[in-house]
């Protein structure tokens, strides 16, 4: 287990935040924050109500500039570099919002189609043909494409918000909460589209959950942000041996433990 | 149970005052007790107790102690340096917006200066839609006000105008005044009610959502891609909305020239060439223009400064459009003084 960056070299990285400072409002949220993720990796950040871990996911995405620290994604440092850099390494990341976050003036097709038409390069034949390509991945019908994102239900949401989000064939992918608002039924059907996806075109995922069953699903690894930093970031059965707290808490139930074991939960 | 109270109060007060320290309230066969009937008990006789409370009761009665005592200390005394503090947050608030405007505004014109440089990245889908929500669309409210305006304007001048012969003279008010004045005051005040309002909900709705923050992941600019088509769709509309004011001013006008004073409709026709110098009407036009661009830039500033909750959604679209209207109209104050000496 380890608390600072992984030892890979840099480019192998597609996320390398060292010695982060977040301050929100006067008052020190992160400090001496490390985290690393992996080009081939699922890594799943954890953390309890209030822990900072949207405020470190809107560092990430380049929406907040922290205090102090550095921050790179995809090898371009958000605290250094121009805004053009940045600008193009947001185009090779997606984002998945954790209640879509779909352009509501706009049909389904048109949301798919928003980052092929804004990226230009693309004639219209092309853009309807990759969005017809993304709209089957994501295993909804063509007809879904006219719908409204007002007329799709919550789990179709997160499809199209999936598919746009995959509309530029991205590097690094972020889920924020991707299972929440769906049944489980949906939210397993969801977590084996991601895999497959994932299988497919082999993109690295930073995803924030609180749904224990998408995490052990999905996560290579786990970092765990408590007390203002990551406290521990690797693999599901080491961090879940860590005394603190917060971990026993969230690993250390009785389903949690059942689950781990790999005995059915109904 | 008001009653019950109020004589339970009374037999207390009748205690001598050694007794009422000494007094317990015998609650064994209590059988409900809410918050504020523990209270009471905790404000008469400090709700001691006898031995046989139900255990229940006893830790409600403890709350209610502890409550009171938080409650007292929680008063809060006058704070004489209130006022200079509410002062200096509200300079400070105003510096904030000061900083936000001028950003936004340097954000445009970058925004403007790769429009110009990449024109096929521009969202002219958008400035389109924009010049038709924000112009076509406004046309027939625009142009109704316009006329109203015109007729009371050209009435009441003719009343005045009437009783010193100088009838014909009501053109030249008439005209004038709405082609250089009313026509873009009006149509940019009902802009900033009606389109500048649109804009400021749909940003506000949008950060609600998280549109915006999706945007800006893309790495799209938000000033480009939303705001500069509503400004300069505004910039362009406006003139033109503007221009439709007039005519329907100037018809208002015509029409009560002919009740109120018999002018004929061509006589009115004939006499405004020579009345109506073109500057007038290209002042009018110009300062259209930068009215539209005023009223949306306040209208995307405040929409861009609101927080994802419904109270500052609601509170963000009224200060935009209170502060577009002020803005049409302190800037229509220094046009007034900077073109004082055009004819």
């Amino acid at each position: 287990m380890t608390t600072s960056p992984a030892s890979p070299a840099t480019t192998d990285l597609v996320i390398d935040i060292r010695g982060l400072r977040n301050e929100v409002a006067g008052s020190v949220l992160h400090r001496d924050l490390d985290l690393a993720v992996r080009r081939d990796e699922v890594m799943t950040l954890v953390g309890g109500s209030g822990s900072g871990k949207t405020q470190l996911l809107r560092i990430i995405i380049g929406l907040k500039a922290p205090a102090a620290g550095l921050v790179s994604v995809l090898g371009v440092s958000l605290t250094g570099d121009g805004l053009m850099e940045v600008r193009a390494a947001r185009r090779r990341m997606g984002m998945l919002f954790q209640n879509g976050a779909l352009y509501s003036a706009f049909n389904v097709f048109d949301n798919i189609a928003f980052p092929l038409r804004e990226r230009g390069g693309l004639d219209e034949d092309t853009i309807r043909a990759v969005v017809h390509a993304k709209l089957e991945q994501v295993e909804l019908e063509p007809q879904h494409a006219r719908l409204l994102p007002a007329n799709l239900s919550g789990g179709m949401v997160k499809r199209v918000a999936l598919a746009r989000a995959l509309a530029l064939s991205p590097e690094l992918l972020i889920l924020d909460e991707p299972t929440a608002g769906l049944d489980p039924d949906r939210s397993e059907s969801f977590v084996r589209l991601i895999k497959m996806l994932r299988a497919q075109q082999r993109f690295a995922v930073l995803m924030v959950t609180h749904d224990l069953d998408t995490l052990y699903d999905l996560s290579d690894r786990i970092a765990v942000l408590a007390d203002q930093h990551i406290i521990a970031c690797g693999p599901l059965d080491e961090v879940r041996r860590l005394p603190h707290r917060f971990v026993q808490n969230f690993f250390g139930g009785d389903r949690a433990l059942r689950c781990f074991d790999g005995s059915a939960i109904v | 149970m008001d009653g019950q109270s109020e004589r339970l109060k009374q037999d207390l007060a009748r205690l001598s005052p050694s007794m009422r320290g000494k007094a317990l309230w015998q609650l064994g066969g209590l059988t409900a007790l809410d918050d504020v009937g523990a209270l009471w008990l905790v404000g008469n006789s400090a709700g001691r107790h006898t031995a046989d409370t139900p255990p229940q009761f006893r830790v409600l009665l403890q709350q209610a102690e502890r409550a009171g005592k938080v409650a007292q200390s929680g008063r809060r005394r006058p704070d004489l340096l209130l006022p200079f503090v509410m002062l200096g947050n509200a300079g400070l608030h105003v510096l904030d917006h000061l900083r936000f405007g001028i950003s936004l505004l340097g954000q445009i014109v970058i925004d403007l200066g790769r429009a110009t440089r990449w024109p096929r990245e521009f969202p002219l889908r958008e400035l389109s839609a924009n010049i038709f929500r924000s112009g076509v669309t406004a046309l027939p409210v625009t142009m109704l006000v316009g006329f109203l305006v015109g007729v009371v304007l050209t009435y009441l001048s003719a009343l005045q105008l009437k009783s010193y012969g100088a009838d014909l003279l009501v053109i030249n008010i008439v005209s004038v005044g709405v082609a250089r004045e009313l026509g873009p005051m009006l149509a940019s005040i009902i802009a900033a009610g009606r389109s500048g309002s649109t804009m400021t909900a749909q940003l506000g709705v949008m950060r609600v959502t998280e549109e915006i923050e999706a945007l800006q992941v893309m790495g799209i600019s938000v000033t480009g891609r939303l705001v500069l088509p509503k400004v300069l769709g505004l910039a362009i509309a406006m003139p033109l909305v503007s221009f439709a004011t007039d005519i329907a001013a100037l018809g208002g006008g015509m029409l009560a020239a002919k009740v109120v004073l018999g002018i004929e409709f061509n006589a009115f026709l004939e006499a405004l060439p020579r009345v109506l110098d073109v500057a007038h009407f290209w002042i009018g036009i110009g300062k259209s223009v930068v009215f539209g661009f005023a009223v949306a830039f306040v209208a995307c500033h405040y929409g861009l400064r609101i927080r994802p909750n419904t109270e500052s959604l609601g509170a963000g679209v009224t200060r935009s459009v209170v502060a577009a209207i002020t803005a049409v109209i302190l800037l229509d104050a220094i046009f007034a003084i900077l073109l004082r000496n055009v004819p």
